[in-house]
């Protein structure tokens, strides 16, 4: 099966060389090959399934506990001010 | 011109109750310090598991439960991915295929149009689905009022990862008042059973609208608009107002309605284009693969029911057992909203349900109906009719000269111990001052005299009649009829 690697790498925010496309490209559609020979088996009686592991209602109790390392995750903001991330513009005209 | 026909669906973010966020422990508290309720799990960071808040799933079944919905059997979470600068994951767990909630429907009055402009008509607005998702953080936008001007923006991940219900509605709306009507009563309705604060001007509520017209009689919808930043309930009505006007224009000119998002300018009062950059979206949502299924059984969600101590429904038994109350009168008291808070008011001062809910019912709402008037139009307050009922408990002022100093009181909006003391209202509890008339009542009707005398007990009633009469309601009847049976013995 065929890849619009341009697109995917889009999608991703990948900026990929020509080299680096037709390697990933091919990759991926050797999986997207792979799923479509999956699709041939007759699922009709099968629920879909959303998790290899059989367990539900994993919860955890509404208790809030404050963080120790917001100061490390600040750091890791490429500009600061006001204890905010600086970003920029967000919309192109 | 043909007539045309406006078709509203909602999109509705509530942010739920909860002390800590959706997927981590970090407090949802409003207004901390930017970037102090963060953790590794909101902020994203490398090899981090989200752990589900079982509290964020008890109210949405609560929810859901209190919108006549559907709550599933299974669900389960998605990753809806793409790129923005509040979402440090560059993907919001949200919910998609499966939903937590599905159907339902609320409940909402509004005024009939036809030719009875006083009456109200119930209306149904359908749910289609209720999801479970996290909020994004906050953007800051600097050298602007809005996104568009701006140079550089700050991101607060604050509020990054806030449990947030997305309430959909089928396009069942027709017009903006009745969006306006079902944003309220919904508002009501999760304060109500307590999930959400259900502030729109906090943020705590949102809402989003897709709109649209279409010629009367015609099936098939219209090209939609979406609509965004109605951020309080008037801007929710006038937002949606601004945009069917523009519609209307555009097929009154032919010109072609283009599908896109705007929002609602609260300076100019009109809507403008997001001109947000349109490369189809495309979210690629997947099953979350660190989340497993949510499937509520029977007794949690029984659990849960049990917790909705406070629907509409539960307060009319309530108002017949607890304070014996009449099924009429507490129908009635629970029909409106506003009528139930206000008569519940009078109890958190005076707990007299039957005497609270006579004289709303006879003299406040009769009062209201006939002006048109809704009970928070009035400056009446619930203190004041407490006031009221004590002093004809007490005696100052008897139940006849209490219906003229309501009335005054509703009128003008002055206080009642003033209009009591500035009429002259008062009771005759000096007997020798009734005694006066007593006698001249007695004198006066010499047949229902003889009539008494011979016997006809009742009659005494008449007499009692005249003597109130004869003081103007100012009188406290039981000392009435005293003083004429010792006066006829």
């Amino acid at each position: 099966m065929k890849i619009n690697i341009d697109q995917v790498a889009n999608l991703a925010r990948l900026n990929l060389t020509e080299e680096e496309k037709k390697l990933y490209g091919e990759q991926l559609s050797n999986i997207l090959d792979h799923a479509e020979e999956l699709q041939k088996l007759n699922t009709d009686k099968v629920a879909p399934t959303s998790h290899a592991i059989p367990m539900k209602n994993v919860f955890r109790e509404d208790k809030a506990i404050p963080c120790k390392n917001t100061k490390d995750i600040m750091a890791n903001a490429p500009e600061e001010q006001d204890h905010m991330f600086k970003v920029p513009r967000i919309i192109e005209e | 011109m043909s007539k045309y026909e406006t078709v509203i669906g909602l999109e509705i973010h509530a942010q739920l109750a909860t002390e800590s966020k959706m997927f981590c422990s970090c407090s949802t508290k409003f207004g901390a310090e930017p970037n102090t309720n963060v953790c590794e799990i909101c902020t994203g960071q490398p090899g981090v598991l989200p752990k589900i808040n079982k509290k964020a799933i008890e109210l949405a079944i609560k929810t859901g439960l209190a919108l006549n919905c559907k709550i599933e059997p299974m669900s389960v979470f998605a990753r809806k991915n793409y790129f923005y600068p509040d979402l440090p994951k560059a993907y919001q767990i949200s919910q998609y295929e499966l939903p937590i909630i599905t159907g339902g429907h609320l409940e909402i009055e509004i005024p009939n149009e036809g030719e009875n402009s006083n009456s109200r008509l119930r209306k149904k607005i359908n749910i289609t689905r209720i999801h479970l998702e996290e909020d994004a953080g906050k953007l800051v936008h600097k050298g602007a009022e809005r996104i568009m001007g701006s140079e550089e923006s700050l991101v607060d991940y604050n509020r990054g990862g806030t449990p947030l219900m997305e309430i959909v509605t089928e396009p069942d709306i027709r017009s903006p008042l009745e969006a306006k009507i079902f944003m309220e009563d919904l508002a009501h309705l999760l304060q109500y059973i307590g999930v959400c604060d259900a502030k729109m001007e906090e943020g705590s509520l949102r809402c989003d609208a897709n709109i649209s017209i279409r010629p009367v009689g015609q099936k098939e919808l219209g090209t939609k608009t979406e609509l965004k930043n109605m951020n309080s309930f008037r801007f929710v009505q006038m937002g949606l107002e601004a945009e069917v006007a523009r519609h209307t224009e555009m097929k009154a000119s032919g010109e072609k309605i283009i599908q896109e998002t705007r929002y609602f300018d609260t300076k100019t009062h009109d809507t403008k284009s997001m001109r947000s950059k349109e490369e189809a979206h495309d979210y690629r949502y997947f099953p979350e693969p660190d989340l497993v299924t949510i499937e509520p059984d029977h007794k949690w969600i029984e659990e849960i029911r049990a917790t909705l101590t406070e629907l509409p429904e539960k307060k009319r038994e309530r108002y017949i057992n607890e304070y014996g109350l009449p099924n009429p009168i507490a129908e009635v008291l629970i029909a409106t909203k506003s009528i139930s808070d206000y008569f519940e008011e009078c109890l958190k001062i005076e707990n007299k349900p039957k005497e609270i809910a006579n004289w709303m019912l006879v003299n406040v709402m009769a009062y209201l109906k006939n002006k048109n008037l809704d009970i928070k139009d009035i400056v009446f307050s619930p203190r004041e009719l407490i006031e009221l009922i004590k002093l004809i408990e007490k005696g100052t002022i008897s139940g006849t000269a209490a219906k003229e100093v309501l009335i005054k009181a509703l009128e003008t909006g002055k206080n009642i111990k003033d209009i009591v003391s500035e009429s002259g209202a008062t009771q005759i509890s000096d007997e020798g001052a009734l005694q006066q008339i007593v006698k001249e009542v007695i004198k006066n009707n010499p047949k229902q005299v003889l009539q008494f005398k011979s016997g006809k007990d009742p009659v005494i009633m008449y007499l009692v009649g005249q003597v109130m009469k004869e003081s103007k309601g100012r009188a406290k009847p039981d000392l009435v009829q005293a003083l004429l049976r010792k006066e006829l013995s």
